[in-house]
């Protein structure tokens, strides 16, 4: 992702550029702030990945082995924290970066400082956060949901950190949205129409909309649970006339938006790649785009399905039942284009394409068990179990986590001007595959037989797949270092990359060089 | 747009977003240890870490500031860089407006479902019945389940004076608004003159309501939900009334200094969006808070 060895001979005459590393504290280059986000997405990646391994060590057994419970809560709530926030959201952030002014033809992002103040807040964050672990009573251990009582009366005395951590991530998300929306609208080159906009585009403008409408929502519950604990205020608490119930709608009024904003970049990601290696058009361009929106508008509507067993108006429950199996329409409308745009295409199995494909596969399985959790009656048995466990990891790690990965296989000849090693890729592609399906899917069934998520110990009946669930994560583990070692042979040498090393593909970005000059389209291209 | 292209200005590479990483940084860890500390009840170094945060952001926002007035006095700025602020500040503002729509909906929530149901209101009479049976649904909630006693504050007196500040102060930007768009200096002094000292007047009476509310009424900011909302709602938005008059004195000193032009003067214009802004939300918490 790093292409310094490209860069080096274009910044000599750049005007007064800055050597080192202050050339990327100062940077306002969008490409230069992509490869950041994008590695401290990947290093985030590792950290919550290593938490995720803690929980399968435990697991590992039945009975408490390695971890005392307090410490395996701290871990499920900032593996969870840091897979969200910091790795699968600045990932996207990263590519939104690097493509998007590349995609419409643009010189940069509309607000350059404003875009390297974004990213560099977030390491900070992320310090803030992670540092809590390491206080007298422990960092955050009350779900990544923070829900009350849990964050207020229950909650360790760092939770002030974790409160202003999760502040500064998400003035950066959202000053990271007003850039990437204000660079779409405004910076499009001449007859780049709305309609003529890559779907990764697309797809990036709803999600920026969406953060900005919810990113202040999350801000306003995080403040609540500040006052609550630390300033005697009652928002949630019955006694003072508050209620606990307030915290989860107000939570999930971002949460459910947030979960397609982990999403939608990837339906764009997917819809770039599967017709460059179908070498085929996208099929039903504009329903993709209507589609795309039809989600994000329900998303707003749905966010109390998250709470069926926590009490509401049965009306409630049956609105927010029907809204929610609603977003099964839009969403199998895109299915149903990936698949048609590859029926009766040329199609050929590059590691983009294997990842693509996967999603497309793996991501329904995760849809399908979200529409079994939409129904309220049998929510009620899944609830809070591993199966609501496997529902979300299908579609967050073989979700939006495959489409990254796609991402960054499609991407890297262009951002580091070498070919990755298509071997390796394929390696890291079925070791991953294989792995992820042997890690999440058994968790359908141990959260059936009513395994509950978030507790460190369970009964001995589950302990044969607890076993093979853990096999899978260790596996699935290692595995993503074959990435790193793919990604960093890339940057530093390999194949030299044309300007569109993929037949099939189209677009704005491969009528650069390889790799990517570090100012791009100063002039705008025009699009016919 | 634009038919033939102007350049599009890329900053060269800037100190100023880094130091507000760190500035912002300083804040949080500051203002997370000083909360800590006060919890705790001990003097900690959390209230310097805070100071300092708060010194190393005013100084960057000089820094940028410059830079920025710099480059737009040397006619850099390009039409469609102007059209990127403004669509940048418009966004802005409707992350704002979520903010607040969140605080608002859960004063609604807790009037017309958390408070009517610990009453025993929908189907919830055996929660009033079992925990506490005294307790009866009402708002402002003067009485809480738990037997907190406060008073409530009116709408007469101090917030309808604030009303009538902030509704004036509004046409008085808009005024400036428009002298400065006719190029006519003195008016817009004046008017914006006036607008600051509107600002300023708003914030002294919130205080002086403050004050009133905490030593005459005992109603605090954890007296219950209704105190809880009343407080959050007005500070939040008394945070914005002070950013903005901060802003339009800003606006004032530089209109002092020949600044603005009357067809590049974005600055002011984001200033006066954000004026309006605050003003519409306090339309809104006048009725939703104190009047109903």
């Amino acid at each position: 992702m790093s292409t310094a060895a490209g860069e080096m001979t274009h910044h000599d005459h750049h005007h007064h550029a800055p050597s080192g590393l202050t050339r990327w504290f100062f940077t306002t280059n969008h490409k230069e702030i992509g490869s950041l986000y994008l590695w401290f997405s990947f290093i985030m990646f590792l950290v919550g990945g290593s938490m995720a391994m803690v929980i399968r060590a435990e697991l590992f057994q039945p009975g408490l082995q390695l971890v005392e419970p307090h410490f395996f809560n701290q871990m499920t709530t900032v593996h969870g924290l840091v897979m969200v926030f910091g790795a699968v959201m600045p990932a996207f952030v990263g590519l939104a970066n690097w493509m998007i002014p590349l995609m419409i033809g643009a010189p940069d992002m509309a607000l350059p400082r404003m875009n390297n103040w974004s990213f560099w807040i977030l390491p900070f964050a992320f310090m803030i956060l992670l540092g809590s672990l390491f206080m007298e009573g422990g960092g955050p251990a009350f779900g990544w949901t923070f829900y009350a009582p849990l964050s207020t009366s229950y909650s360790p005395d760092s939770t002030a950190l974790f409160v202003f951590s999760i502040h500064i991530m998400g003035i950066s998300s959202i000053m990271g949205a007003i850039n990437v929306i204000v660079t779409v609208m405004n910076m499009r080159a001449p007859g780049m129409t709305y309609m003529k906009m890559p779907m990764f585009v697309w797809t990036w403008l709803i999600t920026a909309f969406l953060l900005i409408a919810v990113m202040p929502v999350l801000a306003c519950a995080a403040t609540m649970v500040l006052t609550d604990k630390y300033f005697g205020t009652s928002f949630f608490d019955a006694a003072g006339g508050g209620d606990p119930v307030l915290f989860q709608h107000i939570f999930w009024f971002f949460g459910h938006p947030e979960v397609y904003i982990m999403i939608l970049p990837s339906f764009g990601i997917v819809s770039a790649i599967i017709p460059a290696f179908s070498r085929k058009k996208l099929f039903g361009y504009s329903s993709m785009v209507y589609a795309t929106g039809a989600i994000a508008g329900l998303s707003f509507l749905v966010w109390a399905h998250h709470m069926f067993t926590t009490g509401m108006p049965v009306g409630a429950e049956i609105f927010f039942m029907y809204a929610t199996m609603l977003i099964s329409i839009p969403t199998g409308v895109k299915v149903f284009n990936w698949v048609a745009t590859m029926w009766r295409g040329a199609i050929s199995f590059e590691t983009p394409m294997l990842f693509a494909i996967a999603f497309v596969v793996l991501f329904t399985i995760g849809g399908f068990s979200g529409l079994m959790l939409a129904m309220t009656p049998a929510d009620f048995q899944y609830h809070d179990s591993y199966f609501v466990v496997a529902h979300f990891h299908y579609v967050l790690v073989s979700g939006a986590v495959f489409s990254i990965m796609a991402a960054a296989y499609y991407w890297l000849p262009k951002w580091t001007g070498h070919m990755y090693d298509e071997t390796l890729g394929r390696w890291h592609f079925w070791c991953s595959l294989i792995s992820v399906n042997v890690l999440f899917f058994p968790m359908h069934f141990v959260g059936l037989a009513g395994m509950p998520r978030r507790i460190p110990d369970y009964a001995l009946q589950f302990a044969d797949i607890n076993k093979i669930v853990s096999y899978g994560a260790f596996a699935f583990g290692l595995s993503q270092l074959i990435f790193l070692w793919v990604v960093i042979k890339c940057a530093r040498g390999g194949e030299r990359a044309p300007m569109k090393p993929w037949e099939g593909a189209e677009g704005l970005e491969w009528t650069i060089p390889s790799p990517a000059p570090l100012h791009t389209f100063e002039t705008p291209p025009e699009v016919k | 747009m634009a038919q033939q292209h102007e350049k599009y200005y890329v900053p060269a590479y800037s100190p100023w977003p880094i130091m507000g990483a760190i500035g912002l940084f300083l804040i949080a860890f500051g203002a997370a240890h000083t909360v800590i500390d006060m919890s705790k009840e001990i003097d900690g170094w959390g209230s310097n870490v805070l100071w300092t945060g708060i010194a190393v952001i005013i100084l960057m926002l000089f820094g940028w500031f410059r830079d920025q007035i710099n480059e737009s006095l040397a006619g850099m700025h390009s039409k469609q860089l102007g059209n990127s602020y403004r669509q940048g500040m418009t966004w802005f503002i409707f992350s704002e407006v979520m903010f607040f729509s969140a605080f608002f909906g859960a004063l609604f929530y807790a009037r017309f479902i958390s408070v009517e149901w610990l009453g025993g209101a929908s189907n919830n009479a055996m929660t009033n019945e079992v925990l506490w049976p005294a307790f009866e649904a009402h708002w402002p909630l003067t009485l809480t389940p738990g037997g907190i006693e406060s008073g409530s504050m009116g709408w007469m007196g101090l917030p309808l004076y604030n009303t009538i500040i902030l509704i004036v102060s509004s046409v008085t930007c808009h005024l400036a608004h428009v002298n400065l768009e006719k190029n006519n200096r003195k008016m817009l002094t004046t008017w914006l003159g006036i607008t600051v000292l509107l600002g300023c007047t708003f914030l002294y009476f919130q205080v002086a309501e403050y004050i009133h509310a905490y030593q005459d009424l005992g109603l605090r900011l954890d007296s219950g939900v209704y105190g809880n909302t009343f407080f959050m709602l007005t500070g939040f938005h008394g945070v914005h009334v002070t950013l903005g008059t901060i802003m339009l004195l800003v606006m004032f000193l530089r209109v002092l200094k020949g600044h603005f032009t009357p067809d590049n003067h974005f600055a002011f214009q984001a200033t006066s969006w954000y004026w309006h802004f605050v003003d519409v939300v306090w339309v809104c918490l006048f009725i939703f808070v104190y009047v109903m």
